[in-house]
Parts: C-alpha cells; sequence; structure tokens
C-alpha cells in the first residue's frame, strides 16, 4: 500500500483525537490486514469514490465510544444511550477522515467522499490483490481506537484527468 | 468554553437567528451550544440539503450553518440554490471535507465563508462576526472576547 495515501490519515487522527480529547495519542499498531474485516465495537464506514477509490473503518471498543461520546457531547453518556453513542462515532470518523481526504486532495488526488454509515455487518470483506487493507491502532485517554483502512489507487483516471486539463 | 461577547442584529439589537444544517444529530448539537455561547438563538435544523431549503424558506435565518457532506443533496448544491432564491442568505459551510476545490466551488455558488470541522469555538465565532459585520453587532460588557 502506498504510504503517501495513508500518512493523512495518521496525522488527521491524531490531530482530530488530541482535540477532540484534550489529551495527546499514540499509534499503538500499524498492520497489513489479510483476514476478513472482523468488527470490534461501535463501527462507522467512509466509502471514497474517483483516482483513490475504497473505504475506510473507524471502529471503537463499546467502553471506549461511550467515553468519547461523553468527552464529546460535554454530558455523561451511557452505554443505553446507542444513538448518540453512534452519532459520536460517526461524526469522529467524518472529521478524521475528511481532514485527510482534504490533506490529499490538495496533494493533486481527487475522489470524493460518502457520508459516513454505522456499520453492523460483524464481517466485511477480505483485502485483495489490488486493495490491501490496513490497519492503525490508536491509543487514547479514553480508550482504544482502531482504522482499517482498504483503498485502490486508479492511475489510469488520473491520467485521462490529466490529458482533460490539458 | 470561553464567554464571548454576544453577537445582535444591528437593525433590532435581538439575537442571530440560525438555521443549522448537518446530516449528524451530534454535529448539529455541537454546533448549537457553541452559537448559543455566543447569544444566537438556533430556529431551525436539518439534515439534508433538500430538508435546508425548505425550512430556510420557512424560518428565513440570519445565517446558516451548512455541512457539506450530506445525504440526498449536498451542501454546496443547497447552498446554490438558497442563494439563487435569496441572494442576501448568509451561508457559512462548516465541513470537515475543506480542500481548496471544495471551497472555492462554495465561495462561487454564494457561500460567505468556510470553517473546517472540527470546530474551534473562537474560529467560528470570528466568521459570525465577520459575516454579520454588515448588520450585525456585539453587545457591551458580557465577558471577555475570542
Amino acid at each position: 500500500m502506498r504510504m503517501d495515501l495513508i500518512q493523512p490519515f495518521i496525522n488527521s487522527a491524531d490531530a482530530v483525537l488530541a482535540q477532540a480529547l484534550q489529551s495527546p495519542i499514540s499509534i499503538e499498531n500499524l498492520s497489513m490486514d489479510e483476514e476478513a474485516y472482523r468488527r470490534k465495537g461501535v463501527a462507522a464506514e467512509v466509502g471514497l469514490t474517483g483516482e483513490i477509490e475504497g473505504r475506510i473503518i473507524f471502529d471503537v471498543d463499546l467502553g471506549t465510544a461511550v467515553q468519547l461520546a461523553s468527552r464529546l457531547a460535554g454530558i455523561a453518556v451511557s452505554e443505553t444511550d446507542e444513538d448518540l453513542v453512534r452519532e459520536a462515532v460517526c461524526e469522529l470518523a467524518n472529521q478524521i477522515i475528511g481532514n485527510a481526504v482534504t490533506t490529499l486532495n490538495d496533494q493533486g488526488f481527487h475522489f470524493h467522499v460518502r457520508p459516513p454509515a454505522f456499520l453492523t455487518a460483524e464481517q466485511g470483506s477480505k483485502s485483495s490483490e489490488d486493495t490491501e487493507a490496513l490497519v492503525m491502532g490508536f491509543r487514547t485517554a479514553s480508550g482504544n481506537v482502531f482504522m482499517n483502512v482498504a483503498l485502490r489507487y486508479h492511475r489510469r483516471r488520473a491520467v485521462e484527468r490529466a490529458a482533460v486539463a490539458g | 468554553m470561553e464567554n464571548f461577547v454576544p453577537v445582535k442584529r444591528s437593525e433590532d439589537g435581538q439575537p442571530v437567528r440560525y438555521l443549522i444544517v448537518d446530516d449528524s444529530v451530534f454535529a448539529r448539537k455541537n454546533l448549537a451550544r457553541m452559537v448559543e455561547t455566543f447569544g444566537g438563538q438556533v430556529i431551525g435544523e436539518a439534515g439534508d440539503g433538500v430538508s435546508a431549503i425548505s425550512e430556510y424558506e420557512r424560518l428565513t435565518p440570519d445565517i446558516v450553518l451548512m455541512d457539506i457532506t450530506m445525504p440526498q443533496m449536498e451542501g454546496i448544491e443547497a447552498a446554490e440554490k438558497i442563494v439563487r432564491d435569496h441572494p442576501s442568505a448568509r451561508i457559512v459551510m462548516v465541513s470537515s471535507v475543506g480542500y481548496q476545490e471544495n471551497i472555492v466551488a462554495a465561495l462561487q455558488r454564494g457561500a460567505r465563508h468556510f470553517v473546517q470541522k472540527p470546530v474551534k469555538p473562537e474560529v467560528l465565532y470570528e466568521v459570525i462576526k465577520y459575516v454579520m459585520r454588515d448588520d450585525g453587532t456585539t453587545g457591551r460588557g458580557a465577558g471577555a472576547g475570542a
């Protein structure tokens, strides 16, 4: 997987989580995922289309998600406030992925991002020859947060776009 | 959260009235909390671009805070439609997706400003003051500024 596509997601997660939680975070794990994706807790998925295609899953243990929601909402949120916890995870996914997408677009990669969707499936597809999945684990003061990034770069579309632009 | 000098409408000294448009309830509540600390009043919320247009028609708010990436109709298209019918509409785009092409497209279609998520209250406050500059005023003696 191209690291220039991945680095913006790491930087964005670092910046957004640190600001949201008002505490530093660290990267605990960075590895290729060759197995089918298995959901760990409360998860949101964002799809990308264009020169870069694929999906990013933002996945948080339930306990951590409850703490994140409480910090973001500024009130005590419990596990029974399912909608609020899901909303918090989706909004954090939106902010982290949106900021990374901004960096990549400004670097010349052109693609579109779909709104985050709450992920209910326990399991997803395996990585393939042209779409590798990378798992990133972050440690925060509220617990562990994971991102599973599976992207494919369409060189042909970039060349076509450059040709049209002249 | 910091204390902000309330931003008021210069014409009648009343609070600035906001319509908040975002598909995330969580984001809407956060923005609502923020603008209330600026002395503003949230008069409506919408979760997509289509509802944003109808809510604008119904409420005629002073400012619209509009997300970009939303289901049904995205924020830039909704902003364009609102400004086409209401050229004086003040629309501030609030989105995590803030690359240059997107910002330029939003401004070309009538948005007044752009704020990137995660939103910092002091940044949004300055943008609100700027967008309301032809009409807004800040109250006196209502706490420290940003």
